[in-house]
């Protein structure tokens, strides 16, 4: 197997702060990796530590199996577009999307040909004489984009590309990054803090918090096998319901107050006996319903209900805790209501309180 | 009692409440304090010497000569040289065009390389550079003698504009600075990535962006060079002095009688220039000081 980009060791700091602890990833050629994480994580500091455009303080970067730890942005082999499209404003579309070519001493037929290709793949041909102050958000961007293609590079690298845009837009651009990436099949970095974005786009996830790598696997595993605590809470939308407790029989029961759960058909590893233990369940992974089952429920009574258009969000409490269930839009419930809630545990994870690790 | 108005549509403003006539009213009070000492100056220039030792100085001339003006630019003594301010007229365009042009560049890359280029200690010498501006000038006016005589430049006009670019540098490297550093930084990214090197940025990107900015710089540099009077005296020889110490030389000369009109003549004939520039790119001016102003 080839890969397109692997680091090895990375490490950065800024002064004595450590931004990036000892990263290593290897991206397979043609593979769209995402790397999310809240705001602070570190996933912006490493995609500019893989354009060049920062010093790293210890490890390696290989780009197409050559070491380019020490080579310019311009050497790398990349194309990047930025959150704020960075357009050169005083020149044209044509003039940004040249630019880099023109640095790089192209003849001029070949740097017309990458142009007119790169403005037929985006459809932004009508607005090539333009400034990109005469643009919309969604050109602009596009024309980033083609700042990139024109480069004829085997890797993209993006950094938040569409954070600046609204919801609609944001949403046609998604699904156009796709559609591109299937139609080039070049390697992408993808930097984003929009879960929707990462759980669409990529192959691979890769989740960052403080410089760590905290997970780094396909969109399915991640949400329903999330690697540990933060990662569980970090991914969907409302985030997983979390009830603290302790696994007891030997591993075969979740204890959660007057509650006992059934463990058997857990997706995961030895689950032991543990005095502290989190059980995680994700709202849609949740049936209300009026009786209870022994060892299958958990009693609850309802806060709220927030029909959503599609489905609607239950907003419950069981045992101090509170809890949210996704349900059909149909089925309304008045607070105050004492419901039981079948857990499916098949698709639960259970975390240990002490390591904050999937067991 | 009146009539009951319905409200509807644009409120109506009232032009002549009390609160205009003080607003209009402290305006034009001022705007006279400021108009009347210029009017005294243009209108004394225009007079003859009988009718200025008359006395009535706010009143306007009888008879308008421009001999005053002519006099002051072609004929004033000042030492052993009677032909004008025009000298040191010329001796100022001089020393301002390489100053002005060297200051400009060599602050404008600064800025550019202390905003996007950081070096280790970058920080330790920008504060440096900006310290550098609170030493009142007259502390180092002497070291400043021997260094220009040991590079073989004391009394010659590139001393001056030495001189004149070092001491232009604290306060120019600070505005270019925090106009670069308002730029967006992903753009600098991009030209990287782009391929585009210091000076390519520089150029390709940077300048064309700070036009503000570089007028700004440029009015600053204009005037305050034009205007300078403690360098000239001290760095130049007679033969180079700028206008400014022309201008005092003629007004301030013990000799003979006071020629008021000749030296208002002369003053306003050495004003001219800063504010001629004024004039030309004030809007230019008030926006770059804004856009400058914006980061610190």
């Amino acid at each position: 197997m080839s890969y397109s980009i692997q680091v090895k060791d990375l490490k950065l700091d800024f002064g004595a702060v450590s931004v990036l602890k000892t990263l290593n990833i290897d991206v397979a050629e043609g593979e769209f990796i995402v790397l999310l994480g809240p705001s602070g994580c570190g996933k912006s500091t490493l995609l500019n530590c893989l354009a060049g455009l920062l010093d790293i303080t210890d490890g390696e970067i290989w780009i197409k199996g050559k070491n380019v730890t020490w080579a310019e942005p311009s050497e790398r082999g990349i194309g990047m577009v930025f959150q704020s499209y960075a357009l050169y404003p005083q020149m044209t579309v044509r003039g940004n999307l040249s630019f880099g070519l023109k640095n790089a001493r192209m003849p001029k037929e070949e740097i017309d040909k990458r142009v007119a290709r790169a403005a037929e793949i985006l459809q932004i041909e009508p607005l090539l004489d333009r400034k990109p102050a005469a643009l919309s958000g969604g050109q602009r961007q596009r024309v980033a984009i083609g700042r990139a293609l024109v480069r004829d590079v085997d890797v993209f690298l993006f950094d938040e590309p569409l954070s600046n845009l609204d919801a609609k837009l944001r949403s046609e651009l998604r699904v156009e990054i796709k559609r591109l990436h299937s139609r080039l099949n070049n390697t992408m970095v993808y930097v984003t803090h929009d879960q929707i974005e990462a759980l669409t786009l990529a192959d691979r996830i890769a989740v960052m918090r403080g410089g760590i790598i905290q997970q780094l696997a396909a969109p399915q595993e991640i949400y329903n096998r999330p690697a540990n605590l933060f990662v569980a809470g970090f991914i969907g939308s409302p985030s997983m319901n979390f009830l603290h407790g302790a696994t007891v029989d030997n591993g075969r029961a979740f204890q959660f107050g007057e509650t006992k759960i059934d463990l058997s058909g857990y997706d995961g590893g030895a689950v032991l006996d543990r005095p502290r233990a989190i059980l995680g369940l994700r709202p849609e992974h949740l049936l209300i319903q009026t009786e209870a089952e022994p060892g299958r429920t958990l009693p609850a009574v309802v806060e709220i209900d927030e029909p959503m258009g599609a489905d609607s969000l239950v907003w419950l409490v069981a045992g101090g805790t509170q809890m949210s269930v996704r349900v059909p839009v149909e089925r309304r419930l008045a607070p105050g209501t004492r419901v039981h809630l079948k857990v499916d545990i098949s698709k639960a994870s259970i975390f240990d309180t002490e390591s904050e690790k999937r067991v | 009692m009146a009539e009951a108005v319905h409200p509807r549509g644009t409120k109506p403003r009232r032009r002549l409440s009390g609160r205009n006539i003080m607003l209009y009213g402290t305006l034009l009070v001022f705007s006279l304090y400021y108009i009347l000492p210029l009017w005294v100056m243009v209108m004394t220039s225009l007079k003859g010497m009988p009718e200025v030792r008359l006395g009535n100085i706010f009143a306007p001339p009888v008879e308008i000569t421009f001999e005053p003006w002519v006099k002051a630019w072609a004929e004033a003594c000042t030492g052993l040289n009677c032909d004008g301010l025009s000298r040191g007229f010329w001796n100022s365009v001089r020393i301002l065009i390489p100053s002005v042009i060297l200051s400009i560049i060599v602050a404008s890359v600064n800025g550019y390389a202390l905003v996007n280029w950081r070096f280790k200690g970058s920080d330790v010498f920008f504060t440096i550079l900006i310290f550098g501006s609170f030493i009142p000038y007259q502390v180092m006016l002497y070291p400043i003698v021997i260094l220009l005589r040991e590079m073989g430049l004391y009394g010659t006009l590139w001393g001056l504009v030495v001189v004149h670019t070092i001491f232009g540098m604290p306060i120019l490297t600070l505005l270019f600075r925090n106009y670069f550093s308002s730029i967006p930084e992903e753009l600098f990214k991009a030209a990287r990535v782009d391929g585009a090197g210091f000076w390519g940025i520089y150029f390709r990107i940077m300048l064309p962006m700070s036009l503000p900015i570089f007028v700004v710089a440029l009015i600053l540099q204009v005037t305050g060079i034009w205007n300078d009077f403690l360098f000239g005296v001290v760095y130049t020889k007679p033969d180079l002095y700028p206008m400014t110490v022309q201008l005092n030389n003629i007004v301030n000369s013990v000799q003979g009688v006071k020629e008021y009109n000749v030296n208002m003549a002369a003053t306003l004939l050495t004003g001219l220039v800063p504010l001629i520039i004024y004039f030309v790119s004030g809007k230019l001016f008030v926006r770059g000081i804004a856009a400058g102003a914006v980061k610190g």
